[in-house]
Parts: C-alpha cells; sequence; structure tokens
C-alpha cells in the first residue's frame, strides 16, 4: 500500500503526467521550447505558482464559498503570477523579453487550476504542496526534454553552448531548420506520447470502433 | 487602410494564435472532434476576442499605462504591473454580459453558442490577444483590426483541425497514436501548411 503523501508526489510524473495523458497546460509547454534556457526559467516560474497556489487554497479552503470560488482561485493565482513576472523582469530581463507574453499565460494555464479545484480544495496544505511538486515536476521534465532536442538539434548547442559544431560555425553539422519552428513541438509531443504509451499500453486511447482487415471478417471484434 | 488589412492577414494566418503561438491549445485539442461544436466554439472565440481586444486596449491606454492617469492629476502613477488581473476580470465580466445580451435579444444565438461561452474565459488565446496587443503597442483602430483577425485565425484553425479528425475515423492508426498522439502529429502538418503564408505581404 502507497502512502498518500507518496502516490500525490510521484503519480503526476509519469502515470498521470499532467501534459502527455491530461493533456493540459499546452499552451505554455509548446511554445517556449525553442531553447532550454527559456524551457528552464518556464519549468520554474510555474513550479513556484502551482506550488504556491495550491498551499495557499488549501489554507483558506474552508473559509471560501463554494459558489465563488473559482473567481478567488483566479486572483490567487493572477496575483502570484504577477509576482513571478516582476521577479522575472527585475533579475532576467533579457529572458523575461523572449518569454514575452507567455509568463502572463501562465494565469490560464490549466494545470494549476485544474489542481487547484481538484485536489488542493480537498486536501491539507501539506499534501496540496506535494502534489503541486509533483505535477509541477511532471510538466517540467517535459519541457525540458522537449526544449533540450529542440535546441540541440535546431541549433547545435545546449543553453547556449556548443555542443555540435555547425557548419556555418566550421563544424560539420547541418542545423535542422524545421526544430526551430512552430510544427516540430507538436511533432514531438505526437512522438513522446506514443512512446510513453507503447511503454505503458494501459494509457492507450481506444478508439470507437476497429477497423476489419481487408477480407477478414472472422474476427469481429 | 491597406496597413489595416495587411495587420488582418498576419493576425489571421501568418501569425494564427493557435498554430504558430499554440494559443489556445488545451480546447483546441479537446473541442476538435465534431465539426459542429468546433465552429460553435470558433464563433464565440472570434466574438469574444473582437469585444475584449479593444476595451483592454481602452481600459490600458486610459487607465493603467505609465502617465496614463495624467488627466486625473497623477502623472507619475504607472499601474501597468496590474495589466495582467484587470484583463482577466475584463474577459470574465464580458463573457457574463454577452451571455446575458444574448439570452435576452438573441435566444437562438444563445442555445448555439450558451455552452462555450462559459469556456471561452479560460481560453489563452483570449487573455494572449490582450496581452499581445499591450506588448506590440497597439492603438485603438489596430487594436479593433487584431482583435477580429486572430480571433477569426483561431475558428479557422479549429474548423479544419474538426474536418480532419472526422475523417480520420476512416484510417487505420497504430494503438500508441490512437487519439492524443496522432492529433498532435496532424496539427503538426496543419501548422505546416499555414507556415507558407508567412511570405503575404500586403499594401
Amino acid at each position: 500500500m502507497e502512502s498518500p503523501a507518496r502516490r500525490a508526489f510521484l503519480n503526476p510524473l509519469v502515470n498521470n503526467n499532467p501534459i502527455t495523458l491530461q493533456i493540459l497546460g499546452l499552451c505554455s509547454a509548446l511554445a517556449v521550447t525553442k531553447t532550454l534556457a527559456t524551457a528552464l526559467i518556464m519549468s520554474l516560474a510555474v513550479t513556484a505558482v502551482i506550488t504556491l497556489s495550491n498551499a495557499v487554497i488549501s489554507l483558506i479552503r474552508r473559509h471560501m464559498p463554494r459558489n465563488v470560488r473559482l473567481i478567488v482561485q483566479i486572483t490567487i493565482i493572477a496575483s502570484l503570477v504577477i509576482v513571478v513576472d516582476q521577479v522575472l523582469k527585475a533579475y532576467a530581463y533579457g529572458l523575461s523579453k523572449q518569454l514575452s507574453v507567455f509568463v502572463g499565460l501562465i494565469v490560464t494555464n490549466c494545470i494549476i487550476m485544474g489542481r487547484a479545484e481538484a485536489f488542493a480544495m480537498q486536501n491539507g496544505v501539506g499534501l496540496s504542496v506535494l502534489d503541486g511538486l509533483g505535477n509541477a515536476l511532471g510538466y517540467s521534465w517535459i519541457l525540458i526534454l522537449i526544449g533540450s532536442v529542440r535546441e540541440l538539434f535546431g541549433s547545435g548547442t545546449l543553453l547556449g553552448t556548443e555542443i555540435l559544431p555547425t557548419i556555418s560555425a566550421g563544424g560539420w553539422y547541418h542545423p535542422a531548420a524545421l526544430m526551430l519552428l512552430p510544427p516540430s513541438a507538436f511533432f514531438l509531443i505526437g512522438f513522446l506520447i506514443w512512446g510513453l504509451r507503447t511503454w505503458k499500453s494501459e494509457q492507450v486511447e481506444r478508439s470507437e470502433f476497429r477497423i476489419l482487415p481487408a477480407g477478414g471478417s472472422e474476427r469481429a471484434p | 487602410m491597406t496597413g489595416y488589412a495587411s495587420l488582418f492577414v498576419q493576425a489571421a494566418f501568418v501569425e494564427n494564435l493557435a498554430l504558430s503561438f499554440f494559443l489556445g491549445m488545451c480546447m483546441f485539442l479537446a473541442v476538435s472532434r465534431r465539426v459542429e461544436t468546433a465552429i460553435g466554439l470558433g464563433l464565440a472565440v472570434l466574438v469574444v476576442q473582437s469585444i475584449t481586444v479593444p476595451l483592454n486596449n481602452l481600459i490600458y491606454s486610459y487607465l493603467l499605462k505609465e502617465g496614463a492617469l495624467a488627466w486625473a492629476g497623477l502623472p507619475e502613477v504607472d499601474l501597468s504591473f496590474l495589466a495582467l488581473i484587470t484583463f482577466i476580470g475584463v474577459i470574465a465580466a464580458m463573457v457574463q454580459i454577452l451571455e446575458m445580451v444574448l439570452d435576452r435579444f438573441f435566444h437562438r444565438l444563445f442555445i448555439a453558442l450558451g455552452i462555450f461561452l462559459p469556456l471561452v474565459t479560460v481560453n489563452c488565446a483570449i487573455l494572449g490577444g490582450s496581452l499581445f496587443m499591450v506588448e506590440r503597442d497597439y492603438d485603438f483602430g489596430e487594436s479593433l483590426v487584431y482583435g477580429v483577425g486572430s480571433g477569426f485565425g483561431w475558428a479557422l484553425a479549429i474548423a479544419v483541425l474538426a474536418g480532419i479528425r472526422e475523417r480520420l475515423k476512416y484510417s487505420d492508426v497504430p494503438e500508441g497514436l490512437q487519439g492524443m498522439g496522432i492529433t498532435f502529429i496532424i496539427v503538426g502538418l496543419v501548422s505546416l501548411g499555414f507556415l507558407t503564408f508567412s511570405g503575404i505581404q500586403i499594401g
């Protein structure tokens, strides 16, 4: 029997991953993964917001009237995001310019509202913080993975240091420009989902019906 | 006039909110199983986007921007950090008002769009549109065109995706790719198609 704390923390990593299984919070996941540095900063920002918002909402969950809870949650999340945004502008101005509107869009990131509504409203502070951290990590590892693949193959660097010397810099690697364009993010997540579901076959979505192989009607579903 | 036309084309096709900025993805993938529902949601986004972007532009330039409160005798006040929370509030309030107005005066439209309107509040495309408006410093006319254009682009993208997904029922997709996996790859291909618009300039 797993303890609830362990479950709250570990379950979102692979088994119930917010991106690949629940398909939440994709906007930012796809948009900021052009370089590893922006993916890292975005992961940190989301981790901070989701953990704090889960903690705060779980603290005041007994004092919130049910019919205004969504407004209260949005206000708490928006205030936290404003703080994160101001901190980024103060200490990492260049990166915050590269992230442009996507820091602000953490407000409408469905993972955060989803965890607040589904978990923090029913559970204590400690558990909610663990659940927030777990979901943030599940989100972050995918962001970081896709960020590193796109930066490595798109421009031959990781965090700005050269790994694969490109032809223009006198090396041998011809950068795949597609990796820097938006479609590659969709392809990578699609293939990642394929890989994960081949490994954890219980995550496969059943289709509504099966197409019979040509000429074979003997194994109807 | 040509400035507005080229801004419209740019907002709708070249910088399509869904396909090149990935905004409103959650809903884009979740509500694109059938063409009719996709078009309904697309229309709701178009309407809300065309109202909120210009409205937020007015609020931003007369209340929040640095020096905007000069008319009230407070030229040094800079409230732009409040933009985020204000925009969310304005969007939520607008959606609520729109819902009531439609229910009272255009009941048939309300029945068609009704279930999508509350969803639109948390759609990142709407908030993203307002934030892009601030970042790119649009004036009132430009923000009106941008709101309509980007809303139209989003609606077009979701309708296209829903059309493809309806057809997909007849194809034999590998086990692990079933559902979301193949959808991602299709969206990637559609977005590759939209990249071809990027050379277009009007005027």
